[in-house]
């Protein structure tokens, strides 16, 4: 027997059930990241002094990484859409976009990362750095996350939409879902982190 | 919206585009902004003004939210009550002092 | 509702009770797929294999945990003395000549804590009834994700095999207590960061498990199952699931924090200025020992309700069940439930009245703990109510479930002084909390999770469990739980403070109470063995039981409309059921037999 409501919605509840899985797992998200961030006001708090984010870290290549996961968010939107367009082609190169961006991301933040540890500023230097690595580095490891299945299915996922558009569709829709809750992550934290 | 049919998604394409425009243009102010130096209140209050704003475009249209199933909104609310109560409560123990 | 339906199907009076049964041949019948050993054994993707898979790992590991405290409570009737027979087996670091260690010690004690909570019991009452019986009881084929749930035991899995590997470390296991609290924790030896990951291991199990549960609540369950309609049990095991999803991550990432305290030398607990053994420590300081206490009750207070919840949900069952007759309040019961959950989020402070706390905040966690007792009152009353006026059939599963409603009172009443911050004072970390906590979890929740056992068995099984063993087994374990925690009381009153190596023997305030100490091991050891008899019933059943029918109990809910242990690989029933009426539809005026089951469409 087949599970019920993996590609059409239920009716009383009009939702497939990824849908309501992946809300359930950002739900639990949102309470991991906003622990993270009661800890950042909470030391912050607490702190005597606390550095400009402006003082210690990069301004610039954090605002291009803010632009690259905006726009990487905005081509997943578009994979998405080109699936219900019924446009397998476009669906492709919108994926294989976000994957790309998603890719840069890291790599700026590795340089930036990089220029940190070079100049002896580790995490055990101040809380300051200790939160920053923290948040950033969890935030890293969610894209990281996110490219994985991404590109499941932008290579071998993606032969569903041959068998089973629909529920193909809905699986690359829930992972969209995921992807803008990273970018969302990152809305906060960089102004959170850089500009305060 | 109802998103299910192929037309809709279609014009909704267009709202993406404009969505995308806006946090650019979101971006660079709250960026500008950040170099003015102002009092941390004040910085505070309008880097998470801008920064909310962004969030709530990116979750009303990327996700969808403006137009979900309630079931979502009310999973949503509480887990929003639950985040509330987390990063407020701390801090106020954090900051009232003993025996007052 | 449901007298609507009936009237509505009563049109139709050729249909039978049996047609609507679940023995009549499905008119297309469920394919067998053959699976392999491993596929059906081990990497199970069906619910009913990750309940038992669930339910086997956990009772083992409640066995373990109950013998680490089994150890302890030798050292604390005897501070001292050498274990006989045993103690020369744990080598020289752990028991020189069979005397117990202080570091040994609080291994024990730090892991007899989380193994209880974390390997135990949620992973019995969550993991196992609730894979097994949730789908069931709402005509499910499966779980919504069966690929997320054999995930779900297997990250659970390896977390109990770090758990257990950490006693083998230099150093020994995790020896900061279960609660890990900084800075103790973060300056101690290796085990705590084992303790950590096997912690997110864990964690991550929750997380899967809980999403799985809500998502099959919500989306499959069958035709006419409306909320409330749902078995009681279904209801806890929802509220629980929001718990787990909502309440575990703040303790994921402030398990991630104090995994980078002690690998990459952050401060996130560490004050500034700290002085180890005459040592200042050379860290950066700045951080915060109360954020962790804030971080870990956020999660643990709500934990304490995911203990208690399924307990309840099971208990309801069987009351129901074995009275006859229908939940007194089943609504209220609910919105109790709900109200119950959300409360629970809001009431974390109170496990921290001693650490400075201003009376403003000091008074709002004292007002919601207060008002969460309400709900649970409102329950425990309307579980009373229930049985008055039923014809109630003593049977075992019975048994257990009437004495967890004096047991649950005591240990909810025995909280209402610790949620006051003037006494709380004076019996904060003494042996009165253990004696209240263990009272909920011990003797409520425990019992109530072998009700479940000896009432579900023959679901599982076909075969029901020995009555004769498991009235021993009963009243073994009722008598014994109370000798082992009545006296707890009567010791924290007196001020004994709950971690002391040597029982509080140095002390002087604890002089008059020392000698309850022997009683309480000797309680535990009884305890132990007490629990033989259920151990041979519960294997020898396996092959020797009596056979029952599938609806032994001759219960209302979906679960016994299945067929007894229901075919594997998502094929839960014959023909998916359809629900015409609440769930606990006993005695009903008029009708032939006392039960009328949920999927029965009219009854002649």
């Amino acid at each position: 027997m087949e599970i019920p409501y993996t590609a059409t919605a239920r009716p009383d509840t009009g939702l497939f059930n990824a849908k309501l899985g992946v809300w359930m797992f950002l739900a639990s998200e949102v309470m991991l990241f906003g622990a993270l961030f009661s800890t950042y006001v909470l030391l912050r708090v607490g702190a005597p002094s606390w550095p400009h984010g402006y003082e210690i870290l990069n301004i610039p290549l954090a605002t291009l990484n803010t632009v690259i996961l905006i726009s990487s968010s905005v081509t997943m939107v578009m994979s998405w859409a080109s699936l219900m367009m019924k446009e397998f082609k476009k669906y492709k190169m919108y994926m294989g976009l976000t994957i790309l961006l998603a890719l840069g991301f890291l790599i700026v933040k590795g340089f930036e990362y990089g220029a940190k540890f070079s100049h002896g500023l580790y995490p055990s230097e101040s809380t300051f750095l200790a939160i920053y690595f923290t948040l950033t580095g969890l935030h890293g490891l969610h894209v990281i996350g996110g490219i994985i299945v991404n590109t499941y299915f932008w290579g071998p996922g993606s032969k569903m939409w041959h068998t089973d558009p629909q529920r193909f569709t809905n699986r690359v829709e829930v992972a969209g879902l995921y992807w803008h809750f990273v970018d969302l992550v990152w809305i906060f934290l960089f102004p959170v982190m850089y500009l305060l | 919206m109802d998103l299910t049919h192929a037309d809709n998604v279609k014009k909704s394409v267009k709202a993406y585009i404009m969505v995308f425009v806006a946090l650019m243009a979101l971006t660079i102010v709250t960026v500008a902004i950040s170099t003015l130096h102002l009092s941390v209140r004040a910085a505070i209050v309008v880097a998470l003004f801008i920064a909310t704003i962004k969030a709530g475009l990116v979750a009303s249209y990327f996700m969808h939210l403006i137009s979900e199933r309630k079931l979502i909104y009310a999973a949503l609310a509480l887990t929003a009550i639950f985040f509330l109560v987390l990063m407020v409560l701390p801090v106020l123990h954090y900051l009232e002092p003993i025996g007052n | 509702m449901s007298d609507e339906e009936t009237k509505e199907n009563s049109t139709s009076p050729t249909e039978a009770i049996e047609t609507a049964g679940p023995h009549v041949a499905a008119p297309h019948v469920v394919e067998h797929l053959e699976l392999g050993f491993w596929r059906k054994y081990v990497f199970s993707t069906d619910h009913k294999m990750i309940g038992i898979q669930y339910g086997i790992t956990g009772l083992l590991f409640l066995l373990f945990g109950f013998s680490l405290m089994l150890l302890m409570r030798w050292q604390l009737a005897y501070p001292g003395e050498a274990i006989p027979f045993l103690g020369e087996l744990f080598g020289p670091d752990r028991m020189p000549e069979g005397i117990m260690l202080p570091e040994f010690y609080n291994q024990l004690g730090a892991m007899h804590g989380t193994i209880m909570v974390f390997l135990g019991v949620v992973p019995l009452a969550v993991g196992a009834f609730g894979n097994y019986i949730l789908p069931l009881q709402i005509g499910a084929i499966d779980m919504a994700f069966p690929k997320l749930n054999m995930a779900s035991y297997w990250a659970y899995f390896l977390g109990g095999v770090t758990m257990l590997t950490s006693f083998f470390v230099p150093g020994g296991a995790a020896n900061s207590g279960w609660t890990s609290y900084a800075p103790l924790a973060v300056i101690a030896t290796m085990g705590q960061t084992l303790w950590l990951f096997g912690m997110v291991f864990l964690i991550t199990s929750s997380l899967l498990g809980s999403i799985n549960f809500i998502v099959t609540t919500i989306q499959l369950r069958a035709h006419g199952l409306s909320f409330m309609r749902l078995p009681f049990f279904v209801w806890a095991q929802l509220v629980t699931a929001f718990l787990l999803l909502l309440a575990f991550p703040p303790l994921e990432a402030a398990g991630i924090l104090q995994l980078m305290d002690r690998l990459a030398g952050t401060s996130f607990f560490l004050p500034s200025g700290l002085v180890v053994s005459g040592v200042p420590l050379e860290v950066s300081g700045g951080g915060s020992p109360l954020l962790w206490q804030h971080l870990f009750w956020f999660l643990a207070h709500p934990e304490v309700y995911v203990l208690i919840l399924p307990a309840m949900g099971i208990v309801a069952e069987i009351i129901a069940n074995n009275t006859r007759k229908t939940l007194w309040g089943y609504k209220s019961m609910v919105y109790a439930l709900i109200f119950l959950g959300f409360m629970s989020f809001i009431v974390w402070a109170h496990h921290m009245f001693l650490t400075g706390m201003g009376t403003t905040i000091s008074a709002f966690f004292q007002t919601t703990t207060m008002i969460i007792s309400i709900p649970s009152i409102v329950i425990l009353t309307a579980l009373f109510l229930s049985l008055w006026g039923g014809s109630i059939r003593f049977t075992t599963p019975m048994l257990f479930a009437l004495a967890f409603l004096p047991m649950f009172g005591i240990g909810g009443l025995t909280g209402l002084p610790l949620g006051l911050a003037p006494p709380d004072i004076h019996l904060h970390d003494t042996y009165y909390v253990i004696g209240h906590f263990h009272y909920i979890v011990a003797p409520g929740t425990l019992l109530a999770l072998f009700a479940g056992i000896y009432y579900w068995y023959p679901k599982v099984t076909g075969r029901k469990l020995n009555d004769t063993l498991g009235k021993i087994h009963f009243w073994g374990s009722f008598i014994f739980l109370n000798g082992v925690f009545m006296p707890m009381f009567i010791q924290g009153l007196a001020g004994v403070s709950r971690r002391l190596y040597d029982g509080g023997a140095i002390y002087a305030h604890a002089q008059g109470v020392l000698h309850l100490n022997e009683f309480i091991s000797v309680s535990a050891w009884l305890l132990g063995l007490a629990q033989i008899p259920f151990i041979i019933n519960f294997f020898m059943s396996m092959r020797k039981g009596k056979k029952v029918s599938d609806n032994h109990w001759e219960a209302t809910t979906l679960e016994w409309a299945a067929t007894t242990s229901p075919p594997l690989a998502h094929g839960n029933f014959a023909t998916v059921p359809e629900v015409h009426r609440g769930p606990y539809e006993y005695s009903l005026p008029g009708h032939k037999k006392d039960y009328t089951p949920q999927n029965e469409r009219v009854e002649v």
